[in-house]
């Protein structure tokens, strides 16, 4: 399958391993992957914090983008979930015949990484190999909004070498909540440290997630703790292979 | 915070409020394990209803059709209620509820009002009102008079007394009840309220009430309830005032058959409340001679007027959305500065300010959805808090002064950069160099930064933050492209 990769705007920015590990699982699955070039932002950060006419025109360049594509598939289940739930809303309120139509046929297509993996192809197994003590948080976009249930969970399964433990309060938010994290700093810092606790409870070595922004916001305690435990997005343990490991 | 009003408009904003309560271990403590003790409840006995997805479904359709045809069903109950002997009064806003309601008081001939729970009348300060035309009132809801007493405020919709364990009610009751000997079982404090009680059922003539639901097709009031303390305020007064917001009104009796059941599941984790008490009008011989009903606007109707905000008014008060709240669960209620808390206050309460007041509280919620999952008529509380968020915004921006504002300008600096990939490259080179000097090595040769200036000082408060990366995901792909593998 040809498959358009949208990397999102932090991702590229800050997290290239992961994009790299999303190529990587999907050529190994015998795909092509397609990155075009004039993508940038799906307007979550905007849309969110109040200022949605700022938010608007990134509908269009996401559609002019990946109009023609077979399949979008995108590393963070908060970028899917604000396509999925505001994307139809906010071309209606434009009054924009052509992009609510554009944005109808597109959606379809448009999978979160995991999603895409379970949902879109059926697969469990993409003949990965990681052998480390690994625990995974559910983020709220993907749990809640996009419904991704435990295909995360069995993704990891399917992993070889893992050693998988649950990670207790898994339904709960962990704070970042994007501009949340610096408006309400002392509420985001206190919902993070029960975050923080549960994962080392595990005793893991890693702590997963379909997004980086949680992860991002988690490693940020468990680095400034000096707690030794890493985060590492979900693409980038599917990307392990025996070759890899030392 | 005790003993000083919930009132948004003096309220200090959300993240100040939150800061100050983060550092009561001992209330974070009480609102942890009662949050604790509800949701299990409540998941137990929502887990045994196979046709709960549709309940709610049914339970938002009947609250969407009323707001819909809000005038009719207002103008349905009055002529109803009217018919049956109640006299129906219709208020404006908090000024007039309380005026109506002091002089139906006083025209009744008491200095004194029993009070079953109710939060409509704690949302205009009706007690202050009260009691400085020189009526004294009685909450008689254990809850409300563990606050009263103590000079709290209310910290919960359904359970306002949340915050406080049973020691701390110990000391509150020896004191003002002054039985110094008195102990902490269950028993004993129940006995001491009953006590306490009962001798004020017993002599005052007059009660007020709230309502949970008006019926429209009746005329009849709905209050469901745990104790029969209630049911008491109900029966035993020869005057009876029941104040409710013009959203409280169901269509049919019928309409009962949804709400009494997503209602105790929801917000005690009960098949059904203890009390279920519905009056219609007056009865020779029976109940209170005389009652009335102040059907009060304050700011609904422009809530109503808001097509994307009008979903507030569906709601029926059951309190899921606070107890599943990680936010609330840090925080408890008295940070949102507004007897409504947790994530329905953060889109009531500034609705209600016609959001002149509590722009803070619609940014008090990471957006993680909790809440939505769980309210029992579907309010999609997240999607209303961002659309909130857009007006604080608009607000903010307007006018000279908007241009001067730091976070509208850094959004629009990034709106404009991610207008162009031109642009957003050049953002992202511009980042790695500005971001230089505050990066440090760590043992493992990793750059992190430690520090962060002005807003987003927050962030490293308890966080580090790993430097960029040399290499965007970008420069990889065509590097790749380029060399051909």
């Amino acid at each position: 399958m040809r498959v358009s990769l949208f990397i999102t705007c932090y991702n590229d920015t800050l997290f290239p391993e992961t994009g790299k590990s999303v190529v990587k699982v999907l050529e190994r699955l015998g795909h092509t992957v397609e990155f075009p070039a004039g993508q940038t932002c799906c307007g979550q950060m905007h849309y969110n914090t109040g200022y949605q006419s700022e938010a608007m025109p990134l509908v269009q360049r996401f559609v002019d983008q990946f109009r023609e594509a077979e399949a979008v598939v995108v590393p963070s289940s908060s970028c899917v979930a604000m396509m999925k739930d505001h994307y139809p809303k906010m071309a209606a309120e434009i009054g924009d015949a052509k992009l609510i139509a554009d944005v109808d046929a597109l959606l379809p297509r448009v999978y979160e990484f995991s999603e895409f993996l379970t949902r879109g192809l059926g697969l469990e197994d993409v003949g990965a190999y990681y052998p480390h003590r690994v625990t995974y948080h559910a983020s709220c976009h993907g749990l809640r909004n996009l419904e991704l249930g435990d295909g995360p969970l069995r993704l990891l399964k399917a992993v070889r070498g893992i050693d998988l433990v649950p990670l207790e309060g898994l339904e709960q938010c962990c704070g970042f909540g994007g501009t949340f994290a610096v408006k309400n700093a002392d509420v985001s810092s206190a919902m993070l440290s029960e975050k923080t606790t549960a994962i080392l409870n595990t005793k893991a070595e890693a702590c997963t997630a379909c997004d980086n922004s949680c992860l991002m916001h988690i490693q940020g305690a468990l680095h400034r703790q000096r707690t030794g435990v890493k985060t590492v997005h979900l693409a980038e343990i599917l990307a392990g292979d025996e070759g890899a490991a030392r | 915070m005790s003993g000083v009003a919930l009132d948004p408009k003096t309220s200090p904003v959300f993240p100040m409020a939150a800061k100050a309560a983060l550092g009561d271990t001992q209330m974070r403590k009480n609102v942890r394990h009662a949050t604790n003790v509800i949701q299990t409840k409540r998941g137990r006995v929502v887990g045994e209803m196979p046709d709960w997805q549709q309940l709610r479904e049914a339970g938002k359709q009947i609250r969407q059709h009323t707001m819909e045809h809000l005038d009719f069903y207002l103008e349905q109950f009055e002529e109803n209620c009217t018919r049956v002997g109640g006299v129906v009064h219709w208020a404006r806003d908090a000024e007039e509820a309380k005026r109506i309601v002091t002089g139906l008081v006083k025209a009744s001939g008491s200095d004194e009002v029993i009070k079953i729970k109710s939060m409509t009348t704690e949302e205009i300060h009706l007690n202050d009102a009260l009691e400085a035309a020189g009526i004294h009132a009685y909450e008689t809801d254990l809850a409300e008079l563990i606050i009263q007493l103590g000079q709290d405020q209310p910290s919960h919709i359904v359970v306002p007394a949340l915050h406080k364990n049973r020691q701390q009610i110990r000391e509150i009751f020896q004191r003002k009840m002054n039985l110094p000997e008195l102990g902490e079982s269950p028993q004993d404090l129940a006995d001491a309220a009953r006590m306490f009680l009962r001798e004020k059922f017993l002599r005052v003539k007059t009660g007020v009430s709230g309502a949970n639901f008006l019926i429209a097709e009746t005329g009849g009031v709905c209050i469901v309830e745990s104790e029969g303390n209630g049911r008491m305020c109900l029966t035993l007064p020869e005057t009876l005032i029941t104040i409710a917001g013009i959203d409280k009104v169901l269509p049919r009796f019928q309409d009962l058959e949804v709400v009494l059941q997503l209602l105790p599941r929801s917000a005690t984790g009960e098949r059904m409340n203890p009390y279920n008490s519905i009056w219609t009008g007056v009865k020779e011989g029976d109940g209170p001679r005389a009652f009335h009903v102040v059907l009060m606007d304050n700011a609904r109707t422009e809530i109503l007027a808001d097509k994307e905000g009008r979903q507030t008014l569906n709601c029926i008060r059951c309190g899921a959305c606070q107890n599943v709240c990680p936010v609330y669960r840090q925080t408890g209620g008295q940070a949102y500065g507004s007897v409504y808390a947790g994530p329905i206050g953060a889109i009531l309460t500034p609705q209600l300010q016609e959001m002149h007041h509590a722009q803070s509280l619609p940014y008090a919620s990471s957006l993680c959805g909790a809440c939505y999952e769980v309210c029992p008529v579907k309010i999609n509380i997240p999607e209303v808090l961002i659309h909130l968020r857009n007006k604080v915004v608009k607000q903010n921006t307007a006018g000279i002064v908007g241009l001067f504002d730091v976070e509208a300008g850094a959004m629009k600096a990034m709106a404009m950069i991610f207008k162009s990939e031109r642009r957003f490259r050049a953002a992202q080179r511009l980042g790695r160099m500005a971001e230089t000097p505050l990066v440090r090595k760590d043992g493992r040769g990793v750059g992190w930064i430690g520090w962060l200036p002005g807003m987003l000082g927050g962030w490293t408060q308890v966080r580090d933050l790993q430097e960029m990366p040399k290499e965007t995901f970008r420069d990889w792909w065509e590097k790749r492209r380029t060399n051909g593998n």
